[in-house]
């Protein structure tokens, strides 16, 4: 190696090598800390780049790096910054950056957001045995034909919801409910579709000894799609009785399908997936908790349907999309721009469902100015103010 | 693996080489990718050409991503006359699937070969009918069996199930692939990989990781006036950078389709081929030819005479 002028000695070439790699394990645990996916191979990869003579040119090294430790555009966008903190000292513009990725949950705030439905009456002796909410989950038509106790805690208003276990068990059955749902769905998928083509390799292979000719042909089922699921969840003031379960839900159905988008939106629109995908449901909760903290700002849903629209509609919607939109409907921006932001949305994807907790109320009519807009182009508007209302979905789902 | 099926087969010729003693590419330094880049008309930033001279040293597939029109395919394209070897270009699309990808039987010759042999032996037959012979190669097959190393183009891998996503990622660190008929195929070269992406659908961490990664923007000003110099013929200086700055006051606007590379490219053109010089001398025919530009009804409609004059009296 010849990256000094001076003649180096055999142990001070061991000692610098050490350095070196003392240095570059210290950068790489600080790309960790900043939620960069960095391996065993992507480590050994930059040591060995550190060998050659990008090391002694810290702008060729920092490219370097970025091809080599960036994944997406999100790192893309972050990793000079990064890089600039620990190689060359800037800490001023870097430490904003550094902090703010290194700790996305812990703050103060998380734990609010996560108690953020914990309040009113309790529940009390209303709690379901895990075994009953089993057979409900993996009942023949998802309905709620269970024991009667397990029956009052789906028909009890998440509002109502206090007790932090039965908000806990409650959490569960969303969960489950969106497994079953998937479940489901796949299977009368494969059922439906009677389309079949043949499989020449296989027919050939089976009719070489009739001189070819296809007396026994072998056929191919085709290939099942999933649906893509497109969650839309409202977590404005308005809601936040609602958004501590609709978020479990959400992170019920991202788990389950394999094609699914989450977004939360209030007076901004947020593209929640990649927090919502983390595994432990509690720490996804957490994550989120930040996001769901700009509430009480009023609703601007037509405004974060354009940002959608914009931003988003291209890329996580297809043909086979349905987009889920779970809001109590008050918009406090203009009724006029959702209802053309709704237009436009409805024209991309297969059908838009409107979940609506108020519909549950006594006496509800859908009368706020933003639902109105919207209804037209809405294919289901249903209530979704208690894990029944939410089963109830599953036939309408399936047949999409 | 089938190996001992493989052996049996090895007659065929299709079994030379093998994954450890497989031809790489040959490793050419920066400045020799930036120059030859420019020859094949790409005008590559920095960043590219240290991305590229990763790629080499490293082994690794190169991941593009970024909007489309950004030119991520012909970066591809570039880098094949680069390093002055054959493009294989797989394009993605949902329901891709390994016999379109990867290799087909020749089902037709294959019933004319039964037919011609009727009466001799049924194992006797079969054996013929799948061999070298009546073997299609598709573009992953291509890829790797080629003496000299191509560079290998997967387009769109975010439009392809992730299936096949998996199943690439398996061919791209074994370079190997395994007929059943035939046995265990391995690479004579191992080619150079680009794939890109629009983020139709998210990508899987294990592909990310396998591959470096690159995000390629749309060109600043300056670059956009060289590559449209470099590919539109007859484009002096001062009208090529006339465009580019109008493009990318129009790509600031609120449109449904940006336009990209390839969209100021034409129009480059067709501003050439009407011998126009100056744009600020022809606002009318200027606004006419948008729709090189504009591919959507709304967009047309947004950017009309009036913000066109507005955008071009920006433009000093």
């Amino acid at each position: 190696m010849s990256c000094c002028d001076t003649l180096l000695t055999a142990d001070d070439m061991n000692e610098f090598s050490r350095l070196v790699a003392k240095r570059l394990a210290a950068f790489l645990r600080t790309l960790r800390d900043n939620a960069f996916a960095v391996g065993l191979k992507e480590g050994q990869d930059a040591a060995s780049l550190m060998q050659t003579e990008m090391a002694t040119r810290p702008d060729l090294l920092r490219s370097a790096f970025k091809h080599l430790f960036c994944a997406r555009k999100a790192d893309w966008d972050r990793f000079d910054g990064v890089f600039d903190a620990f190689w060359l000292g800037k800490h001023l513009r870097s430490r904003a950056i550094v902090s703010d990725a290194s700790k996305p949950s812990g703050s103060s705030q998380a734990q609010a957001a996560a108690d953020d439905a914990r309040s009113g009456p309790a529940l009390g002796d209303q709690l379901p045995k895990s075994d009953e909410t089993d057979d409900r989950a993996g009942g023949s038509e998802g309905r709620m034909e269970g024991a009667s106790r397990v029956e009052s805690l789906q028909q009890t208003d998440f509002r109502k919801l206090s007790d932090p276990d039965a908000i806990e068990k409650a959490h569960m059955i969303a969960a489950r409910l969106a497994a079953a749902m998937r479940v489901r769905l796949t299977r009368r998928d494969v059922a439906r579709r009677k389309g079949y083509r043949l499989d020449l390799r296989r027919t050939i292979h089976r009719n070489v000894s009739h001189g070819g000719v296809p007396i026994n042909p072998v056929r191919r089922r085709r290939k099942t799609k999933p649906l893509r699921l497109v969650m839309l969840l409202d977590a404005s003031g308005s809601m936040s009785m609602y958004t501590g379960i609709f978020l479990r839900f959400m992170h019920g159905v991202l788990d389950a399908f394999r094609e699914a988008e989450a977004f939360l939106f209030h007076t901004q629109l947020a593209h929640v997936s990649d927090a919502m995908k983390e595994r432990d449901a509690a720490r996804a909760l957490d994550r989120l908790s930040m996001m769901v903290q700009g509430a009480g700002g009023g609703t601007r849903i037509g405004e974060c349907l354009q940002t959608f629209n914009r931003a988003y509609a291209e890329r996580v919607i297809h043909s086979r999309t349905c987009v889920m939109i779970v809001s109590d409907g008050y918009e406090t921006g203009d009724a006029a721009l959702l209802g053309r932001e709704m237009a436009a949305l409805a024209r991309r994807c297969r059908r838009i469902v409107w979940l609506n907790p108020m519909m549950g109320w006594d006496g509800y009519t859908p009368e706020a100015s933003g639902i109105k807009a919207a209804l037209p182009y809405v294919d289901l508007h249903a209530p979704a103010h208690s894990l029944e209302s939410l089963a109830a979905l599953e036939p309408y789902l399936a047949k999409l | 693996m089938s190996s001992t099926r493989s052996d049996s087969h090895d007659k065929n010729g299709l079994l030379s080489g093998n994954g450890e003693g497989a031809k790489r590419g040959e490793v050419l330094p920066r400045q020799v990718i930036t120059e030859r880049l420019v020859a094949a008309g790409y005008i590559a930033d920095r960043n590219l050409a240290t991305a590229i001279a990763l790629m080499q040293m490293l082994g690794r597939p190169l991941l593009l991503e970024g909007e489309a029109g950004v030119g991520k395919t012909e970066v591809a394209k570039a880098l094949a006359i680069a390093h002055e070897t054959e493009l294989i270009r797989l394009q993605c699309y949902e329901g891709l699937d390994q016999s379109a990808a990867l290799y087909e039987w020749n089902y037709q010759r294959q019933l004319l070969a039964i037919q011609a042999r009727q009466g001799m032996d049924a194992a006797e037959i079969e054996r013929g009918i799948f061999s070298e012979d009546y073997l299609l190669e598709r573009p992953l097959l291509a890829a790797i069996r080629r003496p000299r190393p191509p560079v290998l183009l997967v387009d769109e891998i975010d439009r392809a199930d992730e299936e096949f996503e998996a199943f690439l990622l398996e061919l791209l660190s074994d370079f190997q692939i395994s007929i059943p008929e035939l046995g265990t195929v391995r690479a004579t070269s191992i080619p150079h990989v680009v794939l890109t992406s629009n983020g139709t659908r998210e990508l899987s961490d294990a592909l990310r990781r396998r591959c470096l990664y690159h995000y390629v923007d749309y060109p600043d000003v300056d670059r956009e006036a060289r590559i449209i110099m470099a590919r539109v013929a007859g484009a002096g200086a001062s009208l090529a950078l006339q465009v580019a700055r109008l493009v990318e006051k129009i790509r600031k606007e609120d449109l449904r389709k940006v336009p990209g590379v390839a969209e100021t490219l034409d129009w480059a053109a067709v501003l050439v081929g009407l011998d126009i010089v100056d744009l600020h001398a022809e606002p009318e025919t200027v606004h006419e030819t948008l729709m090189c530009l504009l591919k959507t009804r709304e967009d047309r409609v947004r950017i009309s005479r009036e913000v066109t004059e507005r955008l071009l009296g920006r433009v000093a």
